[in-house]
């Protein structure tokens, strides 16, 4: 066990210095700008006063360092400074969004992630066969298709032509579960049919890889049975590469949750980011780019302790 | 050459001939186009008739016309960005395959340090910085999506690299250029290939995506993506315009991955 | 019926080129109970098919066209899977060429030994448990009673192929089909998977089939021997008596392999091409992989390099290449020292001394023509190009027994192995160097085509008067080539000087235990040798 414990240790150290050097290159960036941050945020017409308050608000007239120190233990401590836009706390703003993200996202991996690997799992077991062959094309078609084809065509579909979903995910805080989940049907499978897309071609891939190790065919030889072989020899051996794929595909889900909740209008933080993008108030865009990014370093470095778990090789008898 | 391509089965075939009409269509576009690409020239979301093929869009402009001068910019958009970050990634990845220890180590955890940051997030954040014009746009598509061709081709150039033609040719003293040049980069042809075709789909996505977002081309020149995010209006009153740049979108994007993947099919028959 | 298993008129195929090709033609064999049958031939012989086809069994991408395979009375040909299955494991099971690819990573080894009877019905897991390791043991593996309990990746290669042994005798087969067990091994841990085989075979009264391709192993444990050629029968007779009198050409040749050459002195007064000493290299920056390395080659001779895997005999052909630069000592060739990194020396120096490898597939860039990879060198070293350099490529194919207008223009992939190799070695002679390092040349190629190379060195040796220094874990082949032999083990030279003094004894310990390991054409080899340490231990 302990040589797996001492790589977990490394590998979340890792993701500790990382998140660390991107909140560094995150403060930089807006700092890097050529010319004067205030200035090209606010535009020419702006009075010398403004920019003068603008320059105070985000503290630029203290050095570079101080200010990122300064800004970075506000951070930790939850405090992120005001929105341009309308001057309120954005740790307020983010908040509430956030944790409507986290529950559109969740509930398209819920269903997205079982369903891709069983999916999978099939069309590898039965590989070559129609089924297979059916699959794969559906899976390549919607690996190509941008995520707000298929938002459009599913409101087209579901909401306009036969009313029965809602085309627009408004959601509230004092709603309850069921109206929350029926609010966020379509989004959610908008992403589903995505992620899964993409999850299921690469566990098939990765399950044949397994299928195709020496050890299978000696289970084969011994006289085993189909079953017996693919329960207690492929499944175990197919955890870690299938959890691999699972965590690389988390980007997609991450990435299509802001296209989706822009088609849907849905309260969440990526609809906050690209409105902040579009409005330039740059508080609002730093403080959400590092949560989504610290988020994705999070789901990665949890995927990769799994896959070290569950990776037969690094097991040790200890006899 | 033309014996593969004898061989190819129908959804190449498909896929072949997709990418071509785009390409055409892209290339001729002045003379397609039957009006100016921002030319008012109807009423609004009128509907498809002889006048106006597709009919008219949120401002009356003929959707026929804006579709073909859409095909024209987005696709040179991606093209120019993908050879861009295909060349500069490909390239790294070859030298730091080659030179290996801390040229490979700075420039990997450099790349390692961008890919931290998801895809779009991170050009969202470049772009509130440095704003939406056509070279920052270049720039910052090309820099995410150099991480994945570098990945790429750092792992293939190590996997050739490791075989003994390559050392004997060091040993013959051969410098670095020679030897990415005539030892691994023939070798490594084949898989970038493939990859070229997808970085390109990946970009194409991308740059709609973010013309969706509004944070794309600009209006008013013509872009699927930003006619996507135009048109999103007549949704509700069961015009469905929306739907047409959209599925060139993914027409085309489905056309290269049929090509990608009767290739990849090709390469890997090739080395058994 | 007196035969165990009776295979008649076989014909297997294997789908390639987008279509079925034949792979073995109209085999019929016969095993009785307690025989040993031996399946010998060359790579694309097709002996590993025959032995999966005597279980039913085809690889992805073969497939068992036509012909009967009866085991017992039961025929296998074209019979259900269920059948198939009650007989797989239980009356005829396998032994694999890879132990460690053929055990799964995530199971502890005693339980995928149990996994077959107890599957089968044949005894609860306990039963299997207690008898595993009594097999263990009398298969000589370490700590029987707790070996098994580990996992796979925790044993070393050969004894992990000792445990695939026991386990392929878990339910007690009729049969078992050893398929190369002991070509990955090395020579000392192979006798100890002989010795295996014969105790399972002799004292268990097992009926074996044994495919390999070294005809002095089979005859160790093999009564009758069928000698097969591209997937068709060459010879088939007892063993002694194949010895004795081989029929074919073909067999002959097989049983002449590795026959003594030449002897040649070497004298005080030969120039020195190569000299190094007290040279040390690590890999890691704190323990040496390996010390004090003294070593001479001396014009016209060939010295040997030998040692087993993990005997850092690689390693010091790295040091003098200088890819891993010596932490010690001085490397000095044609009298010169050398700069012990490859980028500090100079083309000239670079020249003279050249390498061939082990791989021909990977020694040799897959893209490039046959007149690219000669004619490179002799641009890059002496700037010939165009007409002068289409000759002298000519010239050196003609060296290497290749006819220039047949291989001139070729793609290296598309030649054999052997053809491969002379390739490389034609590359090796245009940069015109004193010392040629071969790296294990022959070791990947099949026996005939290797003797083939060897006479090919040993006349360039004789015309050209080259220097080799021969880098082989084969110790046959240092005992038919080399002037003068050093061992290696651990990192360290135990023993060197010439082939004469070498071979007879007395010898440093571990060179005793090397030479006793190579297997020797008289089948009653092996049973000395096991007798000689017997009585030794007591």
């Amino acid at each position: 066990m302990k040589n797996v414990l001492m790589l977990i240790f490394k590998r979340t150290g890792a993701s500790l210095i990382t998140v660390f050097i991107i909140s560094l290159i995150i403060f930089i960036g807006v700092e890097a700008l050529p010319g004067d941050v205030a200035e090209t945020v606010l535009g020419q017409g702006a009075t010398p006063e403004t920019v003068e308050a603008f320059r105070k608000e985000l503290k630029l007239d203290l050095p570079p360092h101080v200010r990122y120190v300064a800004w970075l233990n506000d951070f930790v401590h939850g405090e992120f400074g005001n929105s341009l836009a309308n001057g309120r706390p954005v740790a307020g703003l983010i908040g509430w969004r956030f944790g409507n993200t986290l529950f559109l996202a969740m509930s398209t991996a819920v269903i997205a992630i079982p369903l891709a690997i069983i999916l999978g799992m099939l069309a590898a077991l039965y590989r070559n066969t129609f089924f297979d062959k059916l699959i794969s094309t559906t899976t390549l078609t919607f690996i190509s298709f941008p995520e707000f084809f298929i938002a459009y065509i599913l409101i087209s579909l579901l909401s306009v032509k036969f009313n029965i979903f809602p085309s627009l995910a408004v959601i509230d805080p004092e709603m309850g579960l069921g109206s929350r989940i029926y609010a966020i049907i379509l989004p959610s499978l908008t992403l589903t049919f995505v992620v899964t897309a993409h999850m299921m071609r690469q566990t098939r891939a990765a399950i044949i890889n397994v299928l195709a190790s020496a050890y299978i065919e000696m289970a084969e030889i011994k006289g085993m049975k189909r079953l017996r072989i693919i329960i207690l020899h492929a499944f175990p051996n197919s955890l870690s590469p299938v959890i691999n794929v699972v965590a690389v595909n988390m980007a997609y889900l991450i990435v299509g949750v802001v296209l989706v909740e822009v088609v849907f209008v849905y309260p969440g933080l990526g609809q906050l980011l690209v409105d902040s993008v579009a409005k330039r108030d740059l508080p609002v865009v730093q403080a959400s780019g590092l949560v989504f990014s610290v988020v994705y370093i999070s789901l990665n470095l949890f995927a990769d302790i799994l896959s070290m778990l569950s990776n037969p090789k690094l097991r040790q008898s200890q006899i | 050459m033309l014996k593969l391509l004898r061989q190819s089965p129908l959804s190449a075939r498909i896929g072949m001939g997709i990418v071509i009409l785009n390409i055409l269509v892209a290339l001729f576009a002045p003379l397609i186009a039957p009006y100016g690409e921002t030319s008012v020239v109807g009423d609004v979301w009128e509907s498809s008739s002889a006048k106006f093929y597709l009919g008219t869009d949120h401002i009356g402009r003929d959707l026929f016309t804006r579709m073909v001068y859409g095909a024209r910019n987005t696709i040179a958009l991606a093209l120019l960005t993908t050879a861009l970050s295909f060349f500069a990634g490909a390239l790294l990845g070859l030298i730091a395959a080659v030179k290996g220890a801390w040229t490979d180590q700075l420039i990997s955890r450099a790349i390692d340090i961008i890919m931290a940051f998801p895809t779009l997030i991170f050009a969202l954040m470049i772009l509130s910085v440095i704003g939406s014009s056509i070279p920052n746009l270049i720039f910052t598509i090309a820099l995410v999506d150099l991480t994945r061709v570098y990945r790429l081709s750092r792992a293939v150039a190590m996997d050739i690299e490791v075989m003994e033609f390559v050392e004997a040719a060091r040993l013959r003293g051969e410098g670095l250029w020679w030897l990415i040049r005539h030892e691994i980069l023939p070798n490594a042809l084949p898989p970038l290939i493939a990859e070229f075709g997808l970085r390109f789909c990946f970009v194409f996505l991308f740059i709609a995506s973010l013309s969706f977002l509004g944070l794309g081309l600009q209006p008013p020149l013509a872009d699927w993506g930003g006619m996507v995010r135009e048109n999103s209006g007549a949704i509700t009153f069961g015009i469905f315009i929306p739907l047409i740049p959209a599925a060139a979108i993914a027409l085309l994007t489905v056309g290269i991955n049929l090509i990608v993947d009767w290739f990849l099919h090709l390469s890997s028959g090739l080395h058994e | 019926m007196n035969n165990l298993l009776e295979i008649k008129n076989l014909y297997l195929e294997a789908f390639y080129e987008e279509k079925w090709q034949p792979i073995v033609h109209d085999i019929s064999l016969e095993l009785k109970r307690g025989e040993v049958l031996g399946l010998i031939g060359e790579s694309g012989a097709g002996k590993s098919t025959i032995g999966l086809a005597a279980m039913g069994y085809a690889r992805q991408g073969c497939r068992i066209a036509s012909g009967s395979i009866n085991l017992d009375g039961v025929e296998m040909f074209e019979a259900s899977e269920q059948e198939l299955r009650k007989v797989r494991g239980s009356k005829i099971s396998y032994v694999a060429q890879s132990a460690a690819a053929s055990f799964n990573p995530a199971h502890r080894v005693i339980k995928q030994y149990a996994e077959a009877p107890v599957q089968h019905g044949l005894m609860n897991s306990a039963k299997a448990e207690k008898e595993a390791i009594e097999l263990y043991r009398r298969l000589f593996l370490p700590s029987p009673e707790k070996i098994g309990y580990r996992y796979p990746h925790e044993l070393s290669g050969g004894q992990l192929q000792r445990a695939m042994v026991a386990m392929a005798m878990s339910c007690k087969p009729d049969i078992i089909v050893f398929d190369e067990p002991t070509t990955a091994l090395d020579v000392t841990t192979q006798i100890e998977v002989l010795a295996a085989v014969k105790e399972i075979t002799e004292k268990m009264n097992k009926a074996a089939l044994y495919i390999t391709h070294d005809l002095a192993v089979v005859a160790q444990v093999a009564h009758r021997i069928m000698v097969l050629r591209n997937g068709r029968l060459v010879e088939v007779n007892e063993t002694r008596e194949l010895i004795k009198n081989p029929k074919e050409k073909y067999t002959r040749e097989l049983l002449n392999v590795r026959s003594l050459r030449e002897n040649k002195k070497i004298h005080d007064k030969m120039d020195v091409i190569l000299d190094i000493k007290d040279v040390a290299a690590t890999y890691t920056g704190d323990k040496n992989v390996v010390e004090d390395i003294d070593l001479t080659v001396r014009k016209g001779r060939t010295v040997a390099l030998v040692g087993e895997s993990g005997s850092g005999k690689s390693t010091v052909a790295k040091i003098i290449t200088g890819l891993l630069p010596a932490n010690n000592g001085s490397i000095k060739f044609l009298g010169k020292e050398l700069p012990r990194k490859l980028k500090d020396r100079k083309k000239d120096d670079l020249r003279r001394m050249q390498m061939i490898y082990q791989m021909p597939d990977t020694a040799l860039n897959p893209k490039q023509t046959v007149r690219k990879v000669i004619g490179r060198p002799l641009e890059f070293y002496f700037g010939i190009k165009g007409k002068e350099a289409e000759d002298k490529i000519r010239q050196l194919l003609v060296d290497i027994e290749l006819d220039p207008d047949h291989y001139i223009g070729r793609l290296t992939t598309e030649l054999s192995g052997g053809e491969k190799q002379r390739i490389c070695i034609a590359r090796a002679l245009a940069a015109e160097p004193e010392l040629i390092i071969c790296d294990e040349v022959t070791s990947a190629l099949d026996q005939l085509v290797a003797e083939g190379i060897l006479d090919l060195l040993q006349d360039l040796q004789n015309k050209t008067d080259m220097s080799y220094l021969f880098i082989t874990h084969d110790l046959a082949t240092v005992k038919a080539i080399a002037d003068k032999i050093v061992i290696m083990l651990q990192g360290k030279i135990v023993e060197q000087g010439e082939k004469k003094e070498i071979l007879t004894p007395p010898h440093h310990e571990y060179t005793d235990k090397l030479l006793a390991s190579v297997p020797e054409m008289d089948p009653d080899w092996l049973d000395n040798l096991l007798e000689q340490r017997a009585s030794t231990f007591i």
